[in-house]
C-alpha cells in the first residue's frame, strides 16, 4: 500500500515534469512547422533551410561556441526575467540593468588595467551586479512603498541606463576617434575564452561567461528551492495576503526580489562587455533584455529550463548566417520563428490541447 | 400523484478518478423544495450542474414536465424554466440592479433602444410580487451580500424560472440574512414555484424543507422529511456515522492573563475607524468568542491583534509584553496563532504544496530552515507527522494546496498553527464553509488548545459555534463590545438582540442609521 502510493506519487511528478517540458516542445515544434510553410510559401526548400540552420547552430565546434556565446546574455536575462516572475514582478526592464553592468564593466575594465587578472574579473562582475541592483532599486522602492507598477518604472529605467550610456561613449569614455565607443578594454579585463585555455577546443569566441552563466543558473534554482529567501519570494508571488499573513514582509521582499533580478540581468551586459566585445559602445546588447523575457516564459520561469531555452534562441541566432548564406533563406526568417514562438508560448493552451485533445474541455467546464 | 415538474432518472457523471454521481435519482413536484443535503464533495452541485446544462451526464436521463430533455446549455436549461443561484454570484458589479436583472434578454423599443423604464417597471413588479425587494436603481457593487442573492433570483424569476436551484446560499448570509431568504423561499413556493436547496446545514434544512434529498460519496443514500426526523437523523445519514453535536467540555480555569486588548482602536481601508476604544482580556485556558454580524470590526480588529493592521489607538499585550506595534513576523514569534477567515487568501499559499504551506511563518526558524537554508528532510517529516496527526486527507505531501477540499485545508491551517505550540489562538470563522464532520473536528482541536492552558480568541457568525465552544462571549456592534455574556447565559435570540444593536446607547443607534447604507 505504502508502495503504491510512493510509486503513484513518483508518477505524477514524472508526469508533471513531462507535462512542464511538452508544452514549451510542441510551442517550438509548431513554430518550425509554420515557419517551415512560410519558408515554402516565399520559394524556398525547407528542409534545406532548416538543415543549414541546424549546422550553423551545431555543425562543428565553432558553431556550438558561437551557439553558446549568444546563448550567455540570454541565460541571465532569462533568469532574471524568471526570478521576478516567481517573485509576482514583471521586470521588463532588464535590458536597462544589463546596460548599467555593461556601463560599469566597462568602467572598471579600463580604470583598474595593470591589476591581476584575478583581482578584476571579481570585482567587476560583483560592481556590475551591484550596479544592476541598483538600477532596479528605485523601481523596487517605488513598487513597495507606493505602488508604482514595475512594468512602467523599470522600462523607463531602461531608456534612463540607454541614453546615459550613450552620451558616455560619445563624451567622457569616447575613445579617439570617429566611432562612439569606450578604449579596448586591457586584456587583463576581459574574460577568457575557452580556446584560450584550450586551443584544441575550437570553440571560436565562446567565453568563460557561458560557465559563469550555468552556475549561476544553478544557484538561482538552489535559492529558489532551497532558501528562506527563494521561498518567501515565491510565496509573495504566488499570494501575497498569505504570505503577510505567515510574517513575510511584502515589501522587503519585493525590493530583494527585483535587485537580485536586476543584479542577473546586469551579468548579460558585463560578460558582453568584457567576454565579446571587449569594449562598450551604444549598440552592445541586441536587445537581450527583451529576449530574456521570451526565454523565460518559454522556459516557465524555471531556472534549469532558462539554460535550454536560452540555447535554444541562441541557436537559432547562430545558424540564422549559415542559413542565410546556404539555402539562400533571408536570416530575418528566425526573427518570424523566434516571434511564432513566443506567441505560442503565450497562448499555451493551444499547445495543451494538442496534447490533451479532450481533457481540456473538460477541465475548463467542470471548473 | 401528477407527473414531476423535474425528475432526474439515474443520472451518472463522471470525473477522471472520480465518480461524482452514480445513478443519481430525483424529483420535485410542483410547489415543492427539497433540500439536497451533504458534505462538502458528495456531489450536490454536480448533479445540479447537470440539470443546469453545466455538465453533460454520462448516463442518465432529465425529464421536465414528463418528457425527456437534453439540457445543452444553461441558456437552454432557462428556455426550459430551471434557474440555478451560484455560490458565487454572476453579477456586473458596476451596472445597476435593474441592468444585471434584464441583461440579455433586455425589453427594447425601436429596434435596439433598451426601454428602461418598461425594464424597472417589470423589476418593480417582479419585486412586489414576490416580496423581494431591492432598489431597482441601485449599483450592484453597493449591496450587502443579501441584496445581491435577492438581485440573482430575481435575475431567474425575470427569465420565468418555474424551478429554481440555490447552491448553498445560506453560505455567505449573516443570520437576519438567512430569515429573509427562507421567507423569500416559502413566498415563491407560495407563488408556485419549485426550489431545490443545496445545503449541507441541518438546522436549515429542518426549517425550510419538504423533503430531504441526502447525498454521500455520488449516491443518494437516503429520502426523508422533516417532520419524520432530526438534525442528529439527518447527521446519520449523511457523515455515514454518528456525529457528536454537543461536544462534552469542562468548565475552564482562568489562568493568567494572556491577551490583554486596552482601549484599541483600528482604522479600516477607508481610513475610518472600523474598532472603538475595545477593551477585553482572554486568560489561559479561557475561550473568549466574539459574536457579531460580520463588518462590525471583527476583521479589524483580529488583523490589530495579529500585527497585519496598524493600531490606532490604545495597547495590547501578550503574556504581559507590548505588542501593540509588533510585526506579523513578531507577533507570531511571540507565540500568536492565527487562522484567518478567509483562507484561501490569507490562510495559505493555493499553490504551494502541503509541505510548503506547512511551514508558512515558521520557514525561517529551527527545524526549519538553518542561515537562511530550510531542511526539505526536516520538512517532509514534519509535515508528514501533521498531516497524519490532523487527519488531513491527501494522496502526498507534495500535492498542491488547492488539491485539497475545504475541510481539508482547514485542517492544514489548524495544524501549522497549532502544531507551532502558541499562546493564543486567534481563530477567525474558522469553521466556515465546513461540513458537519470537518467542523467537529476542528472544534474538538480548538477546545484541546484551551484544556491545555492556552488562551483563545474565537470570532464567529455563527451563533451555534459559539454557543459550543465559548466560556465568555463579547458581542461586538459597529465597532464596540456592546454586551458581555457567560457561558450558557445567553439565548441565540439575546446574542441576536445585541448583534443588530438592540442594546446599543441613543448613539451606537444613530450612528447606525446614518451608516446603513454603506455596508459591505
Amino acid at each position: 500500500m505504502e508502495n503504491g502510493r510512493d510509486r503513484d506519487a513518483g508518477m505524477r511528478r514524472l508526469r508533471a515534469v513531462l507535462e512542464q517540458v511538452a508544452t514549451p516542445f510542441v510551442s517550438v515544434v509548431i513554430a518550425m512547422a509554420i515557419g517551415s510553410v512560410i519558408i515554402w510559401a516565399v520559394g524556398y526548400d525547407p528542409v534545406k533551410a532548416f538543415s543549414a540552420l541546424f549546422a550553423g547552430a551545431f555543425g562543428g565546434p565553432r558553431q556550438i561556441g558561437e551557439t553558446m556565446l549568444r546563448a550567455t546574455p540570454l541565460i541571465f536575462t532569462g533568469l532574471a526575467v524568471a526570478y521576478g516572475f516567481r517573485a509576482g514582478l514583471f521586470n521588463i526592464g532588464a535590458e536597462g540593468q544589463l546596460f548599467m553592468g555593461g556601463l560599469v564593466a566597462a568602467w572598471l575594465g579600463i580604470a583598474l588595467a595593470g591589476l591581476p587578472t584575478f583581482v578584476i574579473i571579481p570585482t567587476i562582475l560583483v560592481a556590475g551586479a551591484l550596479a544592476g541592483a541598483a538600477w532596479a532599486f528605485v523601481p523596487a522602492l517605488l513598487k513597495a512603498r507606493v505602488g508604482a507598477h514595475e512594468v512602467i518604472t523599470t522600462m523607463m529605467f531602461t531608456f534612463i541606463a540607454r541614453y546615459i550610456v550613450s552620451w558616455l561613449v560619445t563624451g567622457s569614455l569616447k575613445a579617439p576617434g570617429q566611432i562612439p565607443q569606450t578604449d579596448p578594454l586591457p586584456v587583463e579585463s576581459t574574460l577568457p575564452r575557452f580556446i584560450d585555455i584550450l586551443p584544441g577546443l575550437g570553440t571560436g569566441r565562446a567565453h568563460l561567461g557561458f560557465l559563469i552563466a550555468i552556475v549561476f543558473a544553478v544557484v538561482v534554482w538552489w535559492v529558489l528551492k532551497y532558501t528562506t529567501l527563494g521561498y518567501e519570494a515565491r510565496a509573495v508571488g504566488f499570494n501575497r495576503w498569505a504570505s503577510e499573513t505567515g510574517g513575510v514582509s511584502v515589501s522587503a521582499t519585493t525590493v530583494k526580489s527585483l535587485c537580485i533580478s536586476g543584479a542577473l540581468a546586469a551579468m548579460a551586459g558585463i560578460t558582453e562587455v568584457i567576454g565579446v566585445h571587449g569594449r562598450l559602445f551604444d549598440q552592445f546588447s541586441a536587445g537581450f533584455g527583451f529576449t530574456g523575457i521570451a526565454v523565460a516564459l518559454l522556459a516557465r520561469n524555471n531556472p534549469l529550463g532558462v539554460i535550454a531555452t536560452a540555447v535554444l534562441f541562441g541557436a537559432l541566432s547562430a545558424g540564422a548566417g549559415t542559413m542565410q548564406l546556404q539555402a539562400n533563406v533571408p536570416h530575418k526568417v528566425i526573427f518570424i520563428i523566434q516571434g511564432l514562438v513566443i506567441f505560442l508560448v503565450a497562448a499555451q493552451q493551444l499547445a495543451h490541447w494538442i496534447l490533451h485533445p479532450l481533457k481540456g474541455r473538460e477541465e475548463v467546464k467542470g471548473a | 400523484m401528477g407527473t414531476a415538474l423535474l425528475e432526474v432518472r439515474e443520472v451518472t457523471k463522471r470525473f477522471p478518478g472520480v465518480l461524482a454521481n452514480d445513478k443519481v435519482s430525483l424529483s420535485l413536484a410542483e410547489g415543492e423544495i427539497v433540500a439536497l443535503l451533504g458534505e462538502n464533495g458528495a456531489g450536490k452541485s454536480t448533479l445540479m450542474n447537470v440539470v443546469y446544462g453545466l455538465l453533460a451526464p454520462d448516463g442518465g436521463e432529465i425529464l421536465v414536465d414528463g418528457n425527456t430533455v437534453h439540457v445543452r446549455s444553461p441558456r437552454h436549461a432557462i428556455d426550459l424554466g430551471i434557474g440555478m443561484v451560484h455560490q458565487h454570484f454572476m453579477l456586473v458589479e458596476p451596472l445597476t440592479v435593474t441592468e444585471n436583472i434584464v441583461l440579455g434578454i433586455e425589453p427594447t423599443r425601436y429596434g435596439e433602444v433598451i426601454d428602461f423604464a418598461k425594464a424597472r417597471a417589470d423589476v418593480a413588479e417582479l419585486s412586489e410580487r414576490y416580496g423581494l425587494f431591492v432598489d431597482p436603481g441601485a449599483t450592484v457593487r453597493d449591496l450587502p451580500v443579501g441584496m445581491q442573492q435577492r438581485v440573482e433570483i430575481l435575475k431567474a424569476l425575470y427569465r420565468r424560472a418555474r424551478v429554481l436551484i440555490l447552491d448553498e446560499p445560506t453560505a455567505v448570509l449573516t443570520p437576519q440574512e438567512v430569515r429573509e431568504l427562507f421567507a423569500v423561499v416559502r413566498s415563491l413556493v407560495a407563488e408556485g414555484l419549485s426550489v431545490v436547496f443545496i445545503t449541507h446545514k441541518l438546522e436549515e434544512v429542518m426549517s425550510i424543507a419538504d423533503r430531504v434529498v441526502v447525498m454521500r460519496d455520488g449516491r443518494v443514500v437516503g429520502e426523508t422529511r422533516p417532520s419524520e426526523t432530526d438534525t442528529a437523523g439527518l447527521a446519520l445519514m449523511m457523515v455515514g456515522r454518528d456525529v457528536v453535536f454537543r461536544i462534552e467540555k469542562q468548565p475552564s480555569t482562568c489562568g493568567d492573563t494572556i491577551l490583554e486588548v486596552s482601549d484599541v482602536s483600528v482604522l479600516d481601508e477607508r481610513r475610518l475607524e472600523a474598532v472603538h476604544s475595545v477593551s477585553f482580556r482572554v486568560c489561559a485556558g479561557e475561550i473568549l468568542a466574539i459574536a457579531g454580524v460580520s463588518g462590525n470590526g471583527q476583521t479589524e480588529l483580529v488583523e490589530a491583534i495579529t500585527g497585519l493592521r496598524k493600531v490606532a489607538g490604545g495597547a495590547i499585550t501578550l503574556a504581559g509584553s507590548d505588542i501593540t506595534h509588533a510585526s506579523a513576523r513578531q507577533t507570531i514569534e511571540a507565540g500568536v496563532s492565527h487562522v484567518p477567515e478567509d483562507r484561501h487568501r490569507r490562510g495559505m499559499v493555493l499553490e504551494f504544496d502541503l509541505a510548503e504551506n506547512m511551514i508558512l511563518g515558521d520557514h525561517r526558524r529551527l527545524p526549519f530552515a538553518r542561515h537562511g537554508v530550510m531542511d526539505k528532510a526536516a520538512i517532509a517529516r514534519i509535515t508528514t507527522e501533521r498531516v497524519a496527526e490532523y487527519d488531513v486527507r491527501t494522496p502526498s505531501i507534495r500535492v498542491a494546496g488547492n488539491a485539497l477540499s475545504g475541510g481539508n485545508q482547514q485542517k492544514l491551517v489548524l495544524a501549522r498553527e497549532l502544531g507551532r505550540d502558541p499562546e493564543l489562538l486567534v481563530a477567525a470563522q474558522p469553521t466556515r464553509g465546513l461540513d458537519v464532520g470537518a467542523i467537529e473536528f476542528v472544534h474538538k482541536q480548538i477546545l484541546a488548545e484551551r484544556d491545555v492552558g492556552k488562551g483563545v480568541l474565537l470570532v464567529s457568525l455563527e451563533l451555534e459555534e459559539i454557543q459550543t465552544l465559548a466560556d465568555r462571549i463579547l458581542v461586538m456592534f459597529e465597532g464596540r463590545i456592546v454586551k458581555e455574556f457567560a457561558a450558557g447565559e445567553a439565548s441565540d435570540e439575546d446574542l441576536g438582540y445585541y448583534m443588530t444593536g438592540g442594546g446599543g446607547d441613543k448613539l451606537a443607534g444613530e450612528h447606525a442609521e446614518l451608516s446603513g447604507t454603506e455596508v459591505d
